[in-house]
């Protein structure tokens, strides 16, 4: 029965056409093999498109000591020594690389007086490192890979939701899924698969990240075999728009501290600079003065405070607003109208490198920023965590199963740095996209499995079959969902504790249940109540891996903090948490040890923080 | 909080109506909030699509109170809401259900599109140089979220339905940015002329005011593409423009 669903085959099936999807699609396609590509939205509306401030490059054009190895340091010491030190040596070594292909394939980049791609500055990064288009960078992005891609033959599925990994004995075999319009199965042979599906920001009430950010691959992958990693570290960005209230989450990017924007409690108190890290004091500025001059591209000037890692930025944000010195709306404020005092013209100044934030706020909160300051508080951003893969072919555990991007885990450790992201989306998209082509031309065909597919489909329709009248009794998905953001907000957020992550993990068993219920109605044609249902176990599966990691992870670091375990412990220092699905269907945890960096690598750290 | 009606036009490919919800709406909502608001709580599989809700990726387009808009970057306040609010989709294409719209045209048109060839890198490590005053126009290009709300105000496309002869507004932009390109050494003049039909755009403008990112389409793209195309070949409307329009 399963042949009635139409069937797609190819070499290679990447899910996702974020940055890194389509660069995986554009590599596999350039090696010679067959390659589908499919993705939840139109083409050009992933994540991706949202970026912001700059994709991370040593490429030196701004500032010429910048080297491979000055961001290898920064990125570890980012990410608090916890992160896969063979994904970050060669995202440093590729990313100038990747930066320019792009540049090949119509990219047009902010220049530089002689003419180069033009670098700025960003929280943990030394020089000013990140190769940037005004605010939309991201979009420059996609729309580069987009424009190149649909000239690659490339297959596109828009609009078609994958809902389960097919597989073929320990490898993977294809995908199933259906596409949005029809509310059709449709399922995918492949030899080889690559996920690069983003992040899981919607597990939380307050989140930058779109309706697509349900962790879908995160979850995909566990549940077909792979393991995932880091699992506790997500990254609250330290300023998100908080009002008016139908904002809250919205992105402010960082560069508008890079671009000397700065941070203020109700007091008018700078308060970055009351905490300021040891192991980045060598690094920051002491005085105002100096922290300006720093982003007005003085190479002897150190760094102001507020462009401490985002871990560190919103913590004290989480601490001013505690402290009762924040904001009318339970935030601090952002000031970057005060630069008035420095340069002359500094509105037009303001509006040429902040376009998108001067047009966001003056549409969105009717607040001209180049006149007044903005209100910002912490939202849930980025997830470090996700598929644990291979740091040279980005293959996870599962024979033939890729993963690349926010999706993929290894390159941020602890805490990533802001451009990092994009960099990586690229060097590791390559990378995934060379290697599965790889493997699928050295591995035979798959076979399919009926049952697996008939499984899968009886599945994703039990939704329809709850009761599911209008104004019935069982859940809508909508308000599982809501719940379920609301409780990760509370109980696994920002600042955590033991009781409460307990708390979360009971909690989440009740709603499991309660998932398994709900009820849809309507048909199945662009049906957005059924996809939420569907779109609920991976949230509820990424959201108690991100528990029990969280809980298991007795230490405060990076983007994990532990009011119970405020300091960093030398134990925890030295293990990553791998979850993997047990044979009885119940998640498995296991502290894995780091493996030890070899000594070149231990060099460039040692020379770099000198 | 004040209550608002909301008259959202529901249906699909054969036929839909303008059906009703009131629901209430506080302070900084924008029309996707309500329409968010409606869905979950009053019509759980009414579709509509959405990415960034900050006006970035162009997801969001429909025709508010017959205006051409992105519903994310539609406060409340700025539209008058003591009258019910009429939410409908973009009518320039076809209908897939409620306030989606079949936008694959759109796809289809730029693969026809020549693609961008650089000439030979400037520097012996691969790369080139440009000065910030030479991209700044084709920025301007790139701007372009893909909303479409141009392409669905044309009356080209909208109300004479020339698909098939003519790319559209978005479409001008695309080429603009690529002929504009300082690095690019495609020739796409002969084309444009021919099939991708820029002689029907008789220069109303329409396009320009409703495009979210502000790109001055027909000032900036169009009219230059026109001129190329003069140059080129014979386009009376183009010629015409080019002799009236003020120097300087
Ligand atoms: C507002 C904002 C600003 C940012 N600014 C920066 C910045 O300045 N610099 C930086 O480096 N990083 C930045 N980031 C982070 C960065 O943008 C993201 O981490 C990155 O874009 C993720 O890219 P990706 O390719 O991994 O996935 P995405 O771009 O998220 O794409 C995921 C793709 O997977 C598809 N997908 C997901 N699930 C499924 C499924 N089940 N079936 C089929 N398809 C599926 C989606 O449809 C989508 O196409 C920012 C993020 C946000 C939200
Ligand atoms: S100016 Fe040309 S492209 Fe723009 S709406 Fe008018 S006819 Fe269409
Ligand atoms: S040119 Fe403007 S209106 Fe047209 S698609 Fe692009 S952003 Fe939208
Ligand atoms: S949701 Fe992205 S433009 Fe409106």
């Amino acid at each position: 029965m399963a042949t009635s669903y139409e069937t797609f085959e190819y070499d290679v099936l990447v899910i996702g056409a974020g940055g890194a999807g389509l660069r995986a699609a554009i590599e596999a396609s350039a090696a010679g093999v067959s390659v589908g590509l499919v993705c939840k939205s139109l083409l050009g509306k992933a994540h991706t498109v949202m970026a912001e401030g700059g994709m991370a490059a040593a490429m030196g054009n701004v500032d010429d000591r910048d080297s491979w190895k000055v961001h290898f340091a920064d990125t570890m010491r980012g990410g608090q020594y916890v992160n896969n030190w063979r994904m970050a040596e060669l995202h440093a070594k590729e990313a100038p690389s990747r930066v320019h292909e792009l540049e090949a394939w119509g990219a047009v980049f902010d220049r530089t007086k002689e003419g180069k791609i033009s670098q700025r500055n960003f929280g943990g990064h030394r020089y000013p490192r990140l190769a940037h288009v005004g605010d939309r960078t991201g979009l420059e992005m996609i729309r580069t890979l987009q424009d190149h891609g649909i000239h690659q033959g490339i297959t596109v599925h828009m609009e078609w939701t994958i809902v389960t990994l097919l597989k073929d004995g320990d490898r993977i075999a294809g995908a199933f899924g259906y596409d949005r319009e029809r509310g059709r199965f449709k399922i995918f042979k492949a030899k080889a698969v690559v996920i690069a599906s983003g992040g899981l920001g919607r597990a939380f009430k307050i989140t930058s990240n779109s309706w697509e950010g349900t962790g879908d691959g995160h979850s995909l992958a566990y549940h077909a075999g792979a393991e995932l990693v880091d699992m506790e570290f997500i990254q609250f960005h330290p300023t998100g728009m908080i009002w008016p209230p139908s904002v809250q989450g919205i992105l402010v990017t960082e560069s508008v501290r890079g671009e000397g924007g700065v941070l203020r409690n109700k007091d008018g108190k700078r308060f970055m600079y009351d905490d300021i890290p040891d192991n980045y004091k060598s690094q920051t500025s002491t005085d105002p003065e100096e922290g300006w001059r720093y982003t007005q591209n003085d190479k002897n000037a150190r760094r102001p405070p507020e462009l401490l890692t985002r871990d560190h930025v919103a913590r004290c944000i989480n601490r001013e607003v505690k402290a009762g010195r924040g904001s009318p709306h339970g935030g601090v404020f952002l000031d970057i109208s005060w630069i008035k005092e420095k340069i002359p013209n500094a509105p037009e100044h303001i509006k040429k490198k902040l376009p998108s934030m001067y047009h966001q706020f003056m549409q969105l909160a009717n607040l001209d920023i180049t006149k007044e300051p903005m209100e910002v508080g912490p939202t849930t951003h980025y997830a470090m965590g996700g598929v644990r893969v291979n740091g040279d072919t980005q293959m996870s555990s599962v024979p033939g199963l890729f993963a690349a991007g926010e999706c993929a885990a290894g390159l941020h450790g602890a805490n990533r740095l802001g451009g990092n992201s994009l960099s990586d989306l690229l060097v590791f998209g390559k990378r995934a996209g060379e290697f599965a082509a790889k493997y699928a031309k050295e591995n035979p065909n798959v076979q399919l499995n009926d049952a697996q597919i008939e499984e899968a489909a009886k599945h994703a329709l039990e939704p329809f079959e709850h009761g599911a009248a209008e104004g019935g009794s069982a859940d809508g998905p909508y308000q599982v969902q809501h719940e379920l953001q609301n409780m990760m907000q509370d109980l696994v957020g920002i600042v955590r504790r033991e009781d409460e992550m307990q708390k979360a993990l009971e909690n989440l068993q009740k709603m499991k249940e309660r998932a398994s219920k709900v009820a849809v109605y309507g048909h199945r044609e662009y049906n957005p109540g059924w996809h939420t249902a569907l779109d609920l176990k991976h949230l509820l599966t990424i959201s108690e891996a991100t528990t029990l990691a969280a809980l298991e992870r007795k230490e405060s670091r990076g983007g994990h903090f532990r009011e119970d375990f405020p300091d960093k412990s030398t134990e925890d220092a030295k293990m990553n948490i791998v979850l993997k699905k047990g044979p009885d269907g119940k998640m498995q945890l296991r502290r894995e040890p780091i493996p030890p960096m070899p000594e070149e690598l231990k060099q460039v750290i040692e020379e770099m923080s000198k | 909080m004040s209550t608002v009606t909301f008259k959202i036009w529901r249906g699909d490919k054969e036929s839909g109506k303008l059906v009703d919800y009131t629901t209430e709406a506080s302070e900084g909502m924008v029309v996707l909030d309500v329409v968010h608001k409606i869905q979950a709580t009053q019509a759980n599989d009414m579709a509509c699509r959405w990415n960034c809700k900050a006006g970035k990726c162009g997801s969001c387009s429909a025709e508010i109170n017959g205006k051409p808009s992105l519903m994310c970057m539609t406060r409340l306040d700025m539209i008058p809401i003591d009258k019910p609010v009429t939410i409908q989709p973009m009518r320039a294409f076809p209908s897939i259900r409620d306030l989606v719209t079949d936008v694959s045209w759109n796809f289809r048109v730029k693969k026809k599109i020549k693609q961008f060839k650089p000439r030979p890198p400037d520097a012996p490590d691969g790369t080139w140089r440009m000065q910030q005053e030479d991209v700044d126009r084709v920025q301007e290009f790139r701007k372009c979220i893909e909303c479409f709300l141009c392409q669905d105000v044309c009356h080209v496309l909208r109300d004479h339905h020339k698909h098939e002869e003519f790319i559209g507004p978005r479409y001008l932009v695309y080429t603009a940015a690529l002929e504009m390109h300082p690095l690019d050494t495609e020739d796409r003049i002969p084309e444009l002329k021919e099939a991708h039909g820029i002689g029907y755009c008789n220069i109303t403008k329409c396009c320009t005011k409703v495009c979210p990112e502000h790109i001055t389409i027909t000032d900036n793209a169009i009219i230059p593409l026109k001129e190329r195309v003069v140059d080129d070949f014979y386009d009376p409307l183009g010629w015409l423009w080019k002799i009236l329009r003020p120097k300087g």
